[in-house]
């Protein structure tokens, strides 16, 4: 039986290079991962505190949640190839237009 | 009996009709919806009369107006005998001149919207006379005067009709504060400004005396005198006479109707109406005939040198008023309104003839460039001729009753400057015979001094125009028929009908003295007359002699006592260098524009530095929501 602990760690340890991953790389696609990362880093979670307290809901959540970010996905990659298409680069340090 | 709520609203729908589809739809037609509706004012007018006449009184209140705390308002109507006087005046003058003006106006690019205005006019009028409390008194008070500067400046593409809108704007606003005033008073002194309760509880006051700058003044004299100060605005009395002559600018039947007979009438109105109070103060009673007596002399005297036809009537309309003043001064109201009542009649047709002898000689108003109209336009020179008979008081015709019971009150009444007025009101009457008459002879009599073209140009107006002018002359020598005094074997049922609204003051003199005075008065109008009939008929020397002999005078009354140019000099001219100099110059320029300049360039500067953060980088903004979810953490676990 693993213990709740490592669950959670494993999932904190995910989140975490999901941040890192997120502030660091500048390929827009990598940071994109990076999202889907932290997002399934808190999935774990979840998953793990429903093991735990016996309890179905958190899972149903969880299943949730993955449809959704499925649909997210799509529309994100969606804006990133619509992005690529308009200014030939996925390296976010040049799309700074909004800079005031 | 609630019909009577169709009397003000009528020209209202018409006023709205015609601003709103004048312009495109009803154009040339605009005048039959505004002269329906009057002329339905009118009928349903009668029939309040008669109302009235059988002794019912109408005070209503129609819809709540204003609540605040003790302060209660409504749209209300009392209808009394004052009132029904009023419509019968405001109605009757409003649809004949409504009619003349078809003919006037004809052609005019304006053509809606005169009609338009003439109606709210009449609106607000009807809502001035109507109303049954200070309030809604104040609202047609200012309507009217709104309207007068919409007509006065009507041909507003010329500067000097514009300037006059706005001269008579303005000078009402020195009296229409005081009024507001007075009005203010009446509310913290009864707790209401109904007239009903206001009039019923104002004997109760009769001595109490208020601090005022630092001095004890009787309130009723005080609170009297403020509604006074209206009074002298709108009834165009010294000191602030002088908007009327130029609102002449205005097209004719706008001067007949708001110059003449209703609009500058509202000020002997509000006295009259408000004559509980009034006869509460001595002191401001006085006031009222001294400076209704003063008026009218002032006026007739700068009338006796004018040349334009209008402003002579002009001046003549402010002189009439003077002795409305004057009577209701000494306390003889009823005779005040009978003069009222009257002069709207004799006065406006004055007005319509000068304005048909303006289009006969295709807009000239100066005397010295007519004469000998007569055979041209019959029907013109003979109902002007009535009318200056009528206020040139000769027996028989309406001016002659209402001028000679105001003058035998004058001289009869308990007022202590009653004989002083008496006086100044026959020398007046002399005045105002002669002036009228000159009038008539330059215009008429003796030989045409006009260009070749114009004397081509003379006609006889149209039927519009011609058919009102008969139909007031009627008014003019007949309407005094309903005052013809005891003495003459009347009854004199204008002055029961209104006794129980205004009462009537009581007169000391013997029937002998009463002749006298009324012989005194006839012998005043005839010589007036004959003068103007000698140096304007028969010896046509004397008065350029006289003009030569008295230059000074001569000059002094030409222009008009300098009265204009005194207040160039102490109101216009240093109001227009402090707004040059201090306002634009200091307040505007350097501080209001410093604030406003000043605000939007810190605001800007300020956003220029908090802008930086907004680096466009989508990767900052990640790391500053990361750093701020870590202080929450922190302080979470910190706690």
């Amino acid at each position: 039986m693993v213990p709740l602990n490592w669950y959670l760690m494993l999932s904190a340890v995910v989140f975490m290079i999901g941040v890192f991953g997120f502030l660091t790389r500048r390929n827009i696609i990598i940071m994109f991962m990076s999202i889907e990362l932290m997002l399934n880093a808190v999935n774990i979670s979840l998953v793990a505190f429903s093991h735990y307290l016996q309890d179905m809901r958190g899972q149903i959540l969880v299943i949730f949640i993955i449809t959704v970010a499925a649909a997210e996905a799509a529309i994100g990659l969606a804006i990133i190839i619509a992005l690529f298409r308009n200014k030939d680069t996925v390296h976010v340090d040049e799309m700074n237009e909004m800079k005031g | 009996m609630s019909n009577y709520l169709l009397i003000p609203f009528l020209p209202l729908a018409a006023f709205l009709i015609n601003i709103l589809f004048g312009r495109k739809y009803l154009k040339e037609n605009s005048h039959w919806v505004s002269i329906l509706a009057v002329a339905g004012s009118w009928i349903v007018t009668v029939a309040t009369l008669f109302d009235v006449l059988a002794g019912r009184v109408i005070n209503e209140d129609l819809y709540s107006w204003i609540v605040s705390g003790e302060f209660k308002v409504s749209v209300g109507f009392l209808i009394d005998q004052l009132t029904a006087v009023m419509l019968i005046v405001v109605t009757t003058c409003s649809t004949l001149i409504h009619i003349y003006s078809v003919g006037y106006m004809h052609g005019d690019k304006g053509y809606y919207r005169f009609f338009a205005y003439l109606s709210l006019f009449t609106f607000c009028m009807l809502m001035l006379v109507m109303a049954n409390n200070f309030l809604q008194l104040y609202f047609g008070w200012e309507g009217v005067g709104l309207c007068s500067y919409f007509l006065i400046g009507y041909y507003f593409d010329k500067k000097s009709a514009s300037d006059a809108g706005k001269k008579a704007f303005i000078v009402n606003r020195f009296g229409d504060f005081g009024f507001g005033l007075g009005i203010i008073m009446i509310f913290l002194t009864f707790g209401t400004i109904y007239y009903e309760p206001v009039f019923s509880q104002a004997k109760g006051f009769a001595s109490q005396t208020i601090n005022f700058l630092g001095y004890d003044v009787h309130l009723m004299t005080l609170i009297a005198l403020l509604l006074f100060c209206g009074s002298i605005g709108k009834s165009a009395q010294m000191p602030l006479h002088v908007w009327l002559p130029d609102a002449m600018e205005g097209p004719t039947p706008v001067s007949a109707l708001i110059h003449a007979a209703t609009m500058v009438t509202a000020g002997v109105f509000l006295v009259a109406r408000c004559s509980p109070i009034f006869s509460l103060s001595e002191t401001a009673l006085m006031i009222v005939a001294l400076t209704g007596a003063i008026t009218s002399l002032f006026a007739a005297t700068i009338g006796l040198v004018q040349n334009d036809i209008k402003r002579i009537i002009a001046y003549s309309t402010i002189s009439q008023l003077g002795y409305m003043f004057l009577a209701a001064g000494v306390g003889a109201y009823t005779a005040g309104m009978f003069h009222l009542y009257t002069h709207a009649f004799f006065k406006a047709l004055l007005f319509l003839c000068a304005g048909s002898v303006m289009h006969a000689m295709s807009g000239e108003l100066d005397l010295q460039k007519m004469g000998g109209l007569k055979k041209y336009m019959p029907v013109t020179y003979w109902t002007m001729l009535f009318a200056s008979l009528s206020i040139a008081g000769v027996p028989g015709f309406a001016g002659f009753f209402s001028k000679d019971e105001i003058l035998w009150l004058a001289y009869s009444g308990s007022s202590p400057v009653g004989k002083f007025v008496w006086v100044i009101g026959t020398v007046v009457a002399f005045l105002t015979a002669f002036y009228s008459f000159r009038l008539i002879f330059l215009t008429f009599h003796g030989k045409f001094r006009g260009t070749h073209e114009q004397e081509h140009h003379l006609h006889e107006s149209p039927k519009a125009m011609t058919i009102p002018l008969v139909i007031l002359c009627i008014g003019a020598v007949a309407s005094g028929w309903v005052g013809i005094p005891h003495l003459l074997g009347g009854g004199a049922h204008f002055t029961e009908f209104l006794k129980p609204v205004l009462g009537h003051p009581e007169a000391h003199g013997t029937h002998a003295e009463e002749w006298m005075v009324m012989a005194i008065s006839i012998i005043a109008g005839f010589s007036g007359i004959g003068l103007a009939a000698l140096f304007y008929l028969v010896k046509t020397d004397i008065p350029v002699m006289l003009t030569q002999k008295f230059n000074a005078a001569y000059k002094i009354l030409w222009n008009k006592y300098y009265v204009d140019e005194l207040y160039s000099f102490i109101i216009v001219r240093p109001a227009i260098w402090t707004a040059k100099n201090i306002l634009i110059g200091i307040t505007d320029a350097r501080i209001i524009e410093a604030v406003v300049n000043g605000v939007p360039k810190g605001i800007g500067e300020f956003s220029r530095i908090l802008r930086k953060v907004q680096t466009g980088l989508l990767q900052h903004y990640a790391a500053i929501m990361a750093l701020g979810v870590l202080i929450i953490v922190a302080m979470m676990l910190l706690r």
